[in-house]
């Protein structure tokens, strides 16, 4: 029975100490999970998470600070992605799916100001001083930004309509539920 | 002829009897014919002609985009009435841009429209070119630019032409109509495109529930020595070609691969007698044979169709419905589609319309699945359906691709034999368009990146500049005497 | 014929659905379960009814519980299935609270709690089998000797009921299984050649006039019952052939080895519940491997844990416990046994010929 009591807490003592050289000389230096984090965020800037870019919100969900959730834009994939990266259990149920939104400006109303050309983070809209502005769909992320800041309200966001090379079945798990 | 045994696959009813014994009727024309300029695989065609403008039949309508594309040609003479946004032939109900035409009833070929006296005679690449000019697709339901598979001869080493006269879909029965009626024109067609890929074997295959067929094709074919037929056996989806080349020849096509990466292309008969129309007598492709069938249709027919004819034009010829139909679907009931309204056009690829009543579609709630297995026995891929299924409804699609998503046909065999009735191939599809939705998304993300990366780039490259500019004007300031400003010049004052 | 979601296809189905797979396996089940109701008289019917009437009942409540609606469910079969076979496994004279436990253990312990039907790991009725037989070892060990219905030695209607609900205590006359019976005397260092020949004859143990649960007794009625299922496709050929043949090697080496204290194939196959098992416990869809190799290898480690257990374990009869291990390793084998996917090699690659495009048509 001494033999027992000692072998088990000489093994205990044992691992404890691996445990502790472990902590002391393998630690890991910083945050490697931030870049990763911020690898899979659209990168848009857009600023809808509350955070003031996709750096500094990739910092937040890394330490935990911010859920997975965040993201808007990003939508489901994103926080599938996200949550399997940081190991997390998440309710997609509450993610609501946004329906990707493009700018459209009304010609007739613009008035050449550029505001909402100098505030484009995709460069998405030409134009130039005093002259009609132009949306470039496949290059609109749908942020909003120039949405805020038009003087005659005359950009609309409206949603990207599906094509018939874009529709595709709906989830069977989400008929029936 | 050996032939080899495939994995999985069923056994459905194949109800052909309801319309099999029907010979082919040209349905009249429609007063209004709408002629979609996407009805292919690949980029949509481009309009050629304008509102109001007459055009004869078979005149260009719409010019094809790029490598990957066919053009359009008019079924009919008459008036241009319009181009614009039509219900398209396809289960979404979204709209496509679509030529509308008044026909005129004189049925009026365009002039010049001539054939080649000698097909054989011609190069592969001319006959190429006028099969592409002729806006040949795959007619089995692919619609497959049918020029660019002539054209894999230039990447592959190939050695046979298989016409694929399965038609395992049950209630379908325009192909067998097709080659026992127009037997002879089929056979030609499929000589002229095994010329053109450069093949010696062309091999007919037809299911064993075809016996006239062929019969009829044997007989055309008996002094013939590089066309073979083979009967096939009766199981679906012997029709899938993957699974047809490996009954032939006993090998599987690589994943990711066409049936040319081991020498074989396959074709349908409707496109082999379309090219035999389109080398012979000059004619593009203006029609296709429809089957009208289904227990709810009044007389089931095999109708000989002008594209662009609305569906509701061959349900009345067929004496509308004995019933209210439980589905109404285009193409056949493993792999075809609901049909969104019956305003929308006969189309290239519309090999079938079936009016089903309930009790053929024998549909159920799905209940829990009990890992039966049935799904993987028939799989003819060698998957694992309810995996794949459980790993979808799970929203792990990661993994559902992982079990081989992308190696599935989606031929419906494990749907159609589930105890639970669960949708599996829903499943699938819903998988893989989420798959293909994300990949797109990635793309823009990528973009998206890069187009701010400029932008930033851009802005910043603008700000060092002006930077540069303010320490170059400081620099040349420093060595003159200070200027006298006015406020300098006041306090002196 | 238009809904606002699309209704994807096919639209043909085979007629087919899971109450007609249940009630194909009751089907084949009905000749042995009658004739060993038959044989073992009335308390036997009042412990089949008991058993079959809580998982009903279990099952019922469970979905209310789960907010399930009851209608599909309950009315599949299944948990009328799990009930027959847990009352074929008991002792046919056991008490009625043995039936009750057993029908609450199988269907909210090893299969409500787990998700339903569908998600458990472990098969239902063994579960309850192995729990009630490691609980309550002396009921469950209760034998009697079969007595045909109307017979002068079975008890009566009146008297059934005093066995089964233990208002009188058990007069009956207790026999042993044969495979304890063999086991014990093995046990006191007799060989074979002396035990056999008084209790075993072959022909008439096939048929079923051998103590045991209901399960055990008639090989030949069981026998038939897996044919239809296996006529039927409501089973593969996998499992049964799998586990009956490596129970049958597994038996005949050692029988060639030592045959005096080794039993042969024969013995195995007719004694004991190897039939009711092969065919109808291990071929659970729900618990066993879904591809034919996994279900082969599955159908192979049953056959050798019922031999060693047999054998050399504790318990004369091995069945339940080798069900149950080797449902641990169904997932393991699931996952690691693939079909090959076709046009891919058996590591997944793209297939390659080494003389691209030289396939001839044979003629």
């Amino acid at each position: 029975m001494i033999i027992a009591i000692g072998s088990i807490a000489l093994l205990g003592l044992a691992l404890g100490g691996l445990l502790g050289l472990a902590s002391r000389y393998l630690r890991v230096e910083g945050n490697p999970l931030t870049e990763k984090v911020a690898a899979l965020l659209p990168g848009s800037q857009c600023g809808q998470c509350g955070y003031p870019g996709c750096g500094p919100a990739a910092e937040a969900i890394a330490s935990g600070t911010a859920a997975v959730t965040i993201c808007v834009p990003g939508g489901r994939a994103v926080v599938e992605e996200l949550a399997s990266l940081l190991g997390q259990a998440v309710n997609l149920a509450g993610v609501a799916e946004q329906a990707p939104t493009v700018a459209h400006i009304n010609e007739n109303l613009c008035i050449g100001c550029c505001k909402c050309f100098k505030r484009c983070p995709s460069d998405a809209i030409m134009g130039a001083n005093n002259m009609i502005h132009s949306v470039f769909a496949d290059a609109c992320i749908g942020c909003g930004k120039c949405f805020e800041v038009c003087p005659t309200e005359c950009i609309e966001m409206r949603p990207v309509a599906p094509t018939m090379q874009t529709w595709f079945w709906p989830n069977p798990a989400q008929l029936s539920a | 002829m050996k032939l080899f045994n495939i994995r999985g696959g069923v056994h459905p009813e194949d109800r052909k009897h309801l319309a099999a014994d029907q010979a082919i009727e040209d349905l009249p024309l429609a007063p209004l014919l709408h002629v979609p300029l996407q009805q292919h695989i690949g980029n949509a065609a481009t309009p050629a002609v304008r509102r109001g403008q007459q055009v004869a039949k078979g005149e260009l309508l719409g010019t094809g985009q790029g490598p990957i594309s066919a053009p359009v040609h008019a079924p009919t003479s008459g008036r241009v009435m319009g181009i614009g946004s039509f219900p398209a032939h396809h289960v979404s109900g979204l709209s496509v841009r679509t030529i509308t035409l008044q026909p005129d009833g004189k049925d009026q070929w365009l002039e010049g429209i001539e054939g080649v006296p000698d097909p054989f005679a011609l190069d592969p690449d001319e006959i190429a070119a006028r099969v592409a000019a002729a806006g040949i697709v795959g007619m089995g339901g692919a619609t497959f630019p049918s020029a660019v598979k002539l054209n894999l001869r230039k990447k592959y080493r190939l050695h046979t032409l298989v016409i694929n006269g399965a038609e395992c879909e049950p209630y379908l029965t325009c192909d067998d109509r097709l080659m026992r009626e127009h037997t002879a024109q089929v056979l030609d067609g499929a000589r002229i495109m095994a010329h053109a890929l450069g093949v010696t074997q062309i091999i007919i295959a037809i299911e064993n529930n075809k016996p006239q067929a062929q019969a009829a094709m044997t007989q055309a074919a008996a002094d013939v020595p590089a066309v073979r037929v083979a009967g096939l056996p009766m199981r679906y989806p012997m029709g899938s070609e993957k699974h047809l080349v490996q009954t032939l020849t006993g090998r599987e096509t690589p994943a990711r691969g066409l049936t040319a990466d081991i020498g074989v292309v396959v074709h349908n008969p409707a496109t082999a007698f379309a090219v035999h129309q389109a080398l012979r007598l000059g004619w593009p492709l203006v029609s296709r044979l429809v089957t009208v069938s289904g227990g709810a249709i009044t007389r089931p027919r095999n109708l000989r169709v002008p594209l662009g004819t609305p569906v509701q034009q061959l349900i009345d010829y067929c004496g509308g419905f004995r019933e209210e139909p439980t589905r109404l679907i285009s193409g056949g009931p493993m792999m075809g589609n609901p049909l969104p309204g019956t305003r929308v056009p006969i189309v290239k690829g519309s090999n079938g319309v079936l009016a089903l009543t309930a009790e053929e579609v024998n549909a159920q709630a799905a209940a829990p699945c009990i890992r039966c297995a049935n799904c993987v026995a028939a799989c003819p891929c060698g998957l694992l359906p309810l995996q794949m299924a459980a790993h979808a409804r799970a929203g792990d699609l990661d993994g559902t691709v992982r079990l081989g998503l992308m190696d599935c046909i989606g031929c419906g065999s494990c749907s159609y034999v589930c105890p639970a009735h669960i949708p599996l191939v829903q499943f699938f599809n819903y998988a893989k368009g989420e798959m293909a939705a994300r990949g797109r998304a990635k793309q823009k993300q990528a973009e998206t990146k890069r187009l701010i990366e400029q932008r930033t780039a851009r802005i910043e490259a603008i700000q060092q500049a002006k930077r540069e500019a303010m320490a170059a004007r400081k620099r040349e300031t420093a060595g003159k005497p200070p200027t006298q400003t006015p406020a300098d010049r006041r306090a002196e004052a | 014929m238009y809904s606002d979601t699309p209704i994807a296809g096919p639209y043909a189905h085979e007629r087919t659905s899971v109450s007609r797979i249940m009630v194909l396996v009751v089907l084949a089940l009905l000749p042995a379960t009658l004739f060993s109701l038959w044989q073992f008289g009335w308390p036997a019917i009042f412990l089949f009814l008991i058993t079959v009437g809580t998982c009903l009942i279990a099952e019922a409540a469970c979905l209310r519980a789960a907010e399930k609606p009851l209608r599909p469910s309950l009315l599949d079969g299944s948990a009328l299935l799990t009930g027959w076979l847990l009352a074929m496994s008991l002792p046919p004279w056991a008490p009625w609270w043995i039936g009750v436990l057993g029908g609450l253990i199988a269907i909210v312990v090893a299969k409500q709690v787990f998700g339903g039907i569908g998600q458990n790991l472990f098969n239902p009725a063994m579960v309850a089998r192995v729990a009630l037989l490691i609980s309550f070892p002396a009921e469950l060990t209760r034998y009697v000797a079969p007595a045909p219905l109307f017979s002068p030695q079975a008890p009566g209607f009146v008297d059934g009921l005093g066995i089964t609900f233990g208002l009188n205590g058990p007069d009956m006359v207790t026999g042993a299984t044969l495979l304890g019976q063999v086991r014990t005397e093995l046990g006191q260092g007799h060989t074979l050649p002396d035990i056999l020949p008084g209790i075993y004859q072959p022909w008439s143990d096939a048929v079923g006039t051998l103590a045991g649960s209901m399960g055990e007794t008639s090989a030949l009625l069981l026998l038939l019952g897996g044919l239809f299922l296996l006529s039927q496709r409501v089973i593969t050929w996998h499992i049964p052939v799998a586990t009956i043949a490596t129970l049958a090697l597994a038996a005949t080496l050692m029988n060639l080895y030592d045959p005096a204290h080794y039993p042969d194939a024969l013995y195995h196959l007719v004694g004991g519940a190897t039939l009711l098992a092969a065919f109808f416990i291990a071929t659970d869809p729900v618990t066993s491997p879904i591809s034919p190799r996994g279900q082969l290898i599955f159908g192979a480690g049953l056959g050798v844990l019922i031999y060693s257990i047999r054998t050399w374990a504790a318990y004369p009869e091995g069945v339940a416990f080798a069900i149950l291990l080797m449902n641990t390793c169904t997932p393991l084998i699931d996952h690691y046994v693939r079909p090959r996917v076709y046009g891919r090699d058996r590591k997944g690659a793209p297939i390659e010929y080494a003389d691209d495009a030289d396939a001839e048509v044979t003629r």
